[in-house]
């Protein structure tokens, strides 16, 4: 079965891989890039926290932490071994899957809010792990510096060249979610979340799956520690402490919990609205204010709106951006009529 | 379901157009000069950078209402990042997109994040009182300058203090390290160590774990079963105001702890229960503290021309000079680099060398005399000890560094090592 049956939607994703691949990158200022770039990075952690919370049904605040045993494992290999950046990125995102299934060992016996708390212990073991072993952390300074990666001869290193960098991995992540729901496996993990005694009863391993769902979850985190780590040259612990582990879940409530797309709409609104909150007040309320007040104003009031906003959607539509989505398409669908 | 899609489509539609009027100012235009300036006045230590970041721009004010920069108008281009990697990554590539020549980054995790891009994109960011005590070797990290005195410098001082404080011999003595149990909090140590086997003393660490309000066990050993001679404190946030709050609990003299920059400000002691409960603390400076500098009374000047009263950031000395520090150090390297140029646009590399150039640029007392070279890129990691007496701070003694042989020697390895 092909992922898109109908022409027109081959058709829409043929425009969207010109529009990113070419128009975007090609237009635009390295600025706005580097932007996209945060985005892209968002965009695959926040698919890896969809498949443990939103398909499987498990709550975990350990996203963070997982993205740093990614990015750890790879800058020790980098800097030691001297290995290239695709096996460290294999390699992090591999030791990342193993850690994870092993924080989501909890996960067999307690659900909801406990096995949160219980990934809360895990964000807060690893954090301290990595903060204190000079072997993972190279240092009391916790931060081991790495080299741009090369394909060949080339370095990359401009934002452009980490935008088509990173949005080769954030195509793979994306197919790759939407197979992995599609497959055996993928509806085991659906089943789970939406009953586990029933889908104990109709054949499904729960130990296997959870674990598997913690581990595929965690690989993903782990890669985007690695790309993260790749992006600024350094692993350092301080960029994947708990506030992280948040700010992802954050992003897949708001987009839509068991979506792809709403993981993509989560990242891009969480990353983007602070900037063009900025952007925005940095045109309207020199108008009404003096320049003192304004630098004063500008992060709080920033702050205060992000918040609203945020309100706001998940009070128009509980099930997120994705759902938000879908009624505006079914709406123009039938256009002029009522939907 | 309808009216609120369309209520919803509106929004959207409004908020496009008011993000595509926004007028993209132009890069560097004519005769103006761009900083980039990281900010935290929202974030974990919001309690610095609302009183740094004014004091920041009260100075290029003041340096704009005098005619600028050897011609130049100097702008201060500022983001807040609420002390968060990414806002901050996409700050530094903003600055970039405006045109900035340096870069004002605050925040250890930033100038770690930012390390590799100042080097690739030649431009100098620096680091006042924090990140990596290793970027004060200018062949090593080209393109960041602490300019102001490392974790490194601070520990080598506060030994220094120490040892005249016990009389001259610290042989036999202990002394107990109080630490914020993260990184910036460990990174001193290792001099400290150095200097325990040069001095002969006995050193114990203690560490505070984050988010640092919990120390009662950590103090309540270092006074009574440790018994320590003396202890140096190394705090950030709010752990500051709860370790003068302990320590006053166990009755351990306040006047035998000295603290590094981050738990020196007007408003630690606050949070620590006012000036009088504070009595005899000793607090370690990189920019001069209290109201009665020069450039100061100039900034007061210029308000009052306007027809205004001075801001209430300026109560807070020690944060509010600090941002002034910071200010004049990017406007002094910017005035070199443009002078070199004579008349050219400069760039960052320009901007670099004009860091480098800095020497003996005082500002009446509030900046030490810093000598910037392109080996040593911290500035001779001069400070200043002020003891708080009186309900007030006053200067104990003038800028001194110490045991720089100890810690050039730490640089040297650190650099040697990657």
């Amino acid at each position: 079965m092909a992922l898109y049956p109908l022409p027109i939607a081959r058709y829409t994703v043929a425009a969207f891989a010109v529009l990113f691949f070419l128009v975007i990158p090609l237009m635009l200022h390295e600025y706005f890039l580097s932007v996209a770039n945060l985005v892209w990075i968002a965009v695959i952690g926040a698919l890896g926290l969809n498949i443990l919370v939103g398909y499987t049904g498990q709550v975990s605040i350990g996203h963070g932490a997982f993205m740093s045993v990614g990015a750890y494992t790879a800058a020790n290999l980098a800097t030691r071994l001297d290995s290239p950046w695709p096996v460290n990125l294999v390699a992090g995102g591999l030791m990342a899957a193993l850690i994870g299934a092993i924080v989501g060992i909890p996960s067999l016996r307690i659900k909801g809010l406990y096995l949160a708390i219980a990934t809360l212990a895990g964000q807060l073991i690893i954090e301290w792990t990595i903060n204190h072993v000079t072997f993972i952390s190279g240092g009391v300074q916790a931060s081991i510096e790495v080299a741009r990666p090369r394909l060949g001869p080339y370095v990359l290193s401009s934002q452009r060249d980490m935008y088509y960098f990173l949005l080769f991995f954030v195509v793979l992540a994306i197919v790759g979610t939407m197979n992995l729901m599609r497959s055996r496996i993928g509806r085991a993990f659906i089943a789970i979340r939406d009953q586990d005694i029933a889908a104990e009863i109709i054949g499904i391993n729960i130990f296997r799956y959870k674990l598997l769902a913690f581990a595929v979850s965690s690989f993903y985190a782990g890669a985007t520690g690695v790309l993260y780590t790749y992006f600024l040259g350094i692993a350092n612990y301080e960029q994947f402490q708990i506030g992280v582990s948040i700010d992802y879940l954050a992003m897949i409530i708001i987009g839509g919990l068991g979506s792809v797309l709403g993981s993509i709409f989560g990242a891009v609104f969480v990353t983007l609205l602070p900037i063009v909150i900025r952007y925005a007040m940095e045109a309207v309320s020199g108008v009404f204010f003096s320049q003192a007040t304004v630098l004063n104003l500008i992060p709080a009031l920033r702050l205060t709106l992000f918040g609203a906003l945020i309100i706001v959607f998940l009070i128009l539509e509980p099930e997120g951006l994705n759902r938000l989505w879908r009624n505006i398409r079914s709406y123009f669908r039938v256009w002029p009529f009522a939907y | 379901m309808r009216k609120s899609l369309t209520a919803l489509i509106a929004i959207v539609v409004a908020i496009a157009g008011i993000v595509g009027s926004v007028p993209s100012a132009s890069a560097q235009s004519k005769g103006e000069i761009v900083i980039g300036l990281q900010c935290d006045r929202t974030g974990a230590t919001q309690i610095v950078g609302t009183v740094l970041c004014p004091a920041f721009h009260d100075y290029i004010a003041l340096i704009n209402s005098k005619g600028g920069v050897e011609g130049y108008k100097v702008k201060a281009l500022e983001i807040d990042h609420e002390y968060k990697v990414p806002p901050g990554v996409e700050a530094y590539e903003r600055h970039k997109k405006e045109g900035a020549v340096t870069m004002a980054i605050y925040g250890t995790p930033h100038i770690y994040a930012l390390a590799a891009k100042l080097t690739e994109d030649r431009i100098p960011g620096t680091s006042p009182g924090f990140g990596s005590a290793a970027a004060a070797d200018g062949t090593r990290y080209p393109y960041i300058f602490p300019i102001a005195a490392t974790y490194w410098s601070q520990g080598a001082a506060a030994v220094d203090f120490v040892k005249k404080q016990l009389g001259g011999n610290l042989k036999g003595k202990k002394i107990a390290f109080i630490f914020y149990d993260n990184p910036a909090g460990r990174e001193p140590i290792e001099v400290i160590e150095a200097l325990a086997a040069k001095e002969g003393f006995q050193l114990k660490t203690f560490a505070v774990p984050p988010p640092g309000v919990e120390m009662g066990a950590q103090v309540l050993d270092i006074a009574q079963r440790f018994r320590a001679d003396y202890v140096i404190g190394h705090l950030f946030g709010g752990a500051p105001g709860v370790s003068i709050k302990e320590f006053k609990r166990v009755g351990y003299p306040l006047s035998k702890f000295v603290s590094f920059v981050w738990g020196a400000a007007e408003a630690n002691i606050e949070a620590g229960g006012g000036f009088a409960a504070a009595e005899g603390y000793h607090a370690m400076q990189f920019a001069g503290v209290g109201g009665d500098y020069p450039v100061l009374n100039e900034i007061r000047e210029m308000y009052k021309k306007e027809g205004k009263q001075p801001p209430k950031e300026m109560a807070s000395t020690v944060f509010y000079n600090r941002g002034v520090l910071i200010a004049a150090l990017h406007v002094e390297a910017i005035r070199n680099a443009v002078k070199d140029k004579k008349g050219g646009k400069i760039t960052g590399e320009d901007a670099k060398k004009g860091f480098e150039k800095i020497s003996n640029f005082t500002l009446g007392g509030l900046v030490p005399p810093l000598k910037v070279t392109p080996q040593d890129h911290e500035g001779g990691g001069l400070v200043q000890i002020w003891q708080v007496k009186g309900g007030k701070f006053v200067k104990e003694t003038d800028w001194f560094a110490a045991y720089q042989d100890v810690v050039a020697k730490h640089i040297k390895e650190a650099a040697a090592k990657k």
